[in-house]
């Protein structure tokens, strides 16, 4: 077996089977979409026909959101085990060993993804029996975008982890970032309802085309710009958090 | 086993305008024979940590070269590291998971198969008192107990030289003896070469062949304990005259035979050498001199003398200058960088 391959399913089994003895955290993490699906669902039934699009179905609206929400929150916490982990001297053990460094990085991120993908299907599951509706395809590809975001954001929190090696700075700067991406992406409300200037800003939030993206495909309009912005920004910000995440885990003084 | 010439690290502290450079390790020649034990002694500060750094390819030499296991630490570092097993001071496996499984997937890094780690890591548990706590997480062991896991994942994969960072820091007496023996074996009982650092003189003088020390950044003795401790001119001889007024004569006849005499109240101390075949002649000239003693104590010198002889200042002075505003860039350096 391709040593790379072998590494990095090492570090993996490792990090799962410690997430599994603890699988209250995938609970706690889908915590927060879920009470916005319960809590703000009904709360957008009697504007949802003014959204383009949408049929009057508040859930098919959310549900893309929440994904992507997940996608953002859920992973850029990640980095806070990483640092719990540096702490104790695991990070540096493992760099004394003749694994590659970027495997090091690669099994935690599939963890980030493999917790990811239980809580997006948990999230749309109950999506769908709240009244969600969605041609099959169209979800399976709405969560792959999820999960190409996810893994970008697990692999820049990871990084962020690694060069600040402090929850105090790490916790500030997530909330800094995360604010405008979660109000000028549309998660909660279409952006098509503000004013201009506010349409114009969202334009250039990359997450806003993912948000689009995620809800056209639900909707089984595949073809849509709308789904091909959205997986252009998801592919491109995976690949730049990825090489940015590897180059701090081969960095020598990591 | 590791041949170290001319290594220098530099980091830099600061920002913009206030940045400087840090000279943590300046010009280091290190050569540990196969089979050696090295005990690399020093004052918190003074460059063992960054040294070890550097040696186990987790810092970049910032000039110079090293050799370790064969391996050239910059052009072939995978190599380097499949040879070594390095135990840091703060361990490598983590507080809340199991000791066993912590050790099997550190091992398995090393490209050894499941069932390989399993058989080695219970055989370790066993030689190193561990029976009977693979289930259990390291934050429910004693600091003992924890720091032995350390050794067992750092000796996994049955290399041939082993680097531990401040074995012993932290532990109580009893712990720190047990865990000697258990360092003593890594030579005695698995052939393996050894290269500790510590800032205690008794672990240096207890475990190692030969003792390195540095100051500053540089190697300021390499020899075995006795050797060192034979540069320091003599045996310390403190002679406790019970009459204040015979003082100045028990001085004139310890000045006969010893260097550096000083009085402290009525004790008269000196260097003497080979203090167990002169003190007898000097006894009897005292009682000549109708001198009494009230007590007589003769201490062999210490490895803090040693320190002291080559670097002006004693151990312990150097522990706390490490404390003060000059060293504290280092100390947060290392934190950062370890």
């Amino acid at each position: 077996m391709n040593s790379f391959v072998r590494d990095s399913s090492i570090v993996f089994r490792r990090q799962i089977r410690m997430n599994l003895r603890n699988p209250a955290w995938v609970l706690i993490g889908v915590m927060q979409p879920v009470l916005y699906l319960l809590l703000f669902g009904p709360l957008l039934k009697p504007v949802v026909r003014t959204f383009p699009g949408f049929d009057g179905n508040e859930f098919t609206f959310l549900v893309p959101g929440l994904l992507v929400q997940l996608g953002l929150f859920g992973a850029f916490f990640a980095g806070f085990g990483l640092i719990a982990e540096w702490r104790e001297g695991v990070v540096e053990a493992e760099r004394v060993t003749p694994a590659s460094r970027t495997a090091l990085l690669c099994g935690r991120l599939l963890r980030d993804l493999a917790q990811l993908l239980v809580q997006a299907v948990i999230l749309v599951a109950l999506g769908y029996v709240m009244g969600l509706r969605g041609s099959f395809g169209g979800i399976v590809v709405g969560i792959v975008l999820t999960l190409l975001i996810g893994g970008a954001c697990a692999a820049a929190s990871n990084a962020l982890a690694l060069t600040t090696k402090s929850e105090d700075v790490m916790a500030p700067l997530i909330n800094m970032i995360m604010m405008p991406v979660l109000l000028l992406s549309g998660i909660l409300l279409p952006m098509t309802l503000g004013p201009a200037w506010l349409q114009n800003t969202s334009d250039f939030m990359p997450f806003r085309w993912i948000v689009d993206g995620v809800r056209d495909a639900f909707t089984g309009d595949l073809g849509t710009s709308g789904v091909l912005w959205g997986t252009t920004w998801a592919a491109a910000l995976f690949v730049v958090a990825l090489w940015w995440g590897t180059s701090v885990f081969r960095r020598d003084d990591a | 086993m590791i041949e170290a010439r001319g290594l220098v690290q530099t980091f830099h502290t600061g920002q913009g305008r206030k940045k400087r450079p840090v000279h943590a390790v300046s010009g280091v020649d290190l050569d540990v024979a196969e089979g050696e034990v090295v005990g690399f002694l020093g004052p918190n500060g003074a460059g063992k940590t960054t040294t070890l750094r550097m040696l186990v390819t987790l810092l970049k030499p910032t000039a110079g070269t090293a050799r370790v296991a064969g391996y050239d630490v910059a052009r072939e570092p995978t190599q380097v590291r499949r040879s070594i097993g390095y135990v840091s001071q703060t361990g490598g496996v983590f507080s809340s998971a199991r000791a066993g499984e912590e050790v099997m997937d550190h091992g398995m890094l090393y490209g050894l198969s499941r069932s390989q780690v399993e058989t080695r890591g219970k055989e370790l548990f066993e030689q190193l008192q561990l029976d009977g706590l693979w289930e259990r997480m390291p934050k429910n062991m004693s600091g003992g107990q924890k720091r032995r896991l350390d050794i067992v994942a750092g000796l996994i994969h049955d290399p041939t030289l082993v680097f531990l960072d401040e074995p012993t820091t932290g532990l109580d007496p009893q712990a720190r003896a047990n865990l000697w023996e258990h360092i003593a074996k890594l030579r005695s009982e698995r052939g393996a070469t050894v290269f500790l650092t510590t800032h205690y003189l008794d672990e240096a003088d207890v475990l190692s062949d030969r003792i390195v020390i540095i100051d500053q950044g540089r190697i300021v003795a390499s020899d075995t304990a006795d050797n060192l401790k034979a540069q320091v001119s003599g045996d310390l001889v403190d002679l406790e005259v019970a009459d204040a007024g015979q003082v100045a004569v028990a001085r004139d006849k310890l000045a006969s035979i010893a260097t550096q005499v000083e009085v402290d109240d009525r004790h008269v101390r000196g260097r003497v050498q080979r203090a167990g075949r002169a003190i007898p002649s000097l006894l009897r000239d005292l009682e000549a001199a109708a001198v009494s003693l009230d007590s007589i104590e003769v201490a062999r010198p210490t490895l803090d003398d040693v320190f002291l002889t080559l670097t002006g200042r004693s151990l312990r002075d150097a522990e706390s200058a490490a404390d003060g505003p000059g060293a504290d860039a280092e100390t947060e350096l290392e934190g950062a960088t370890s």
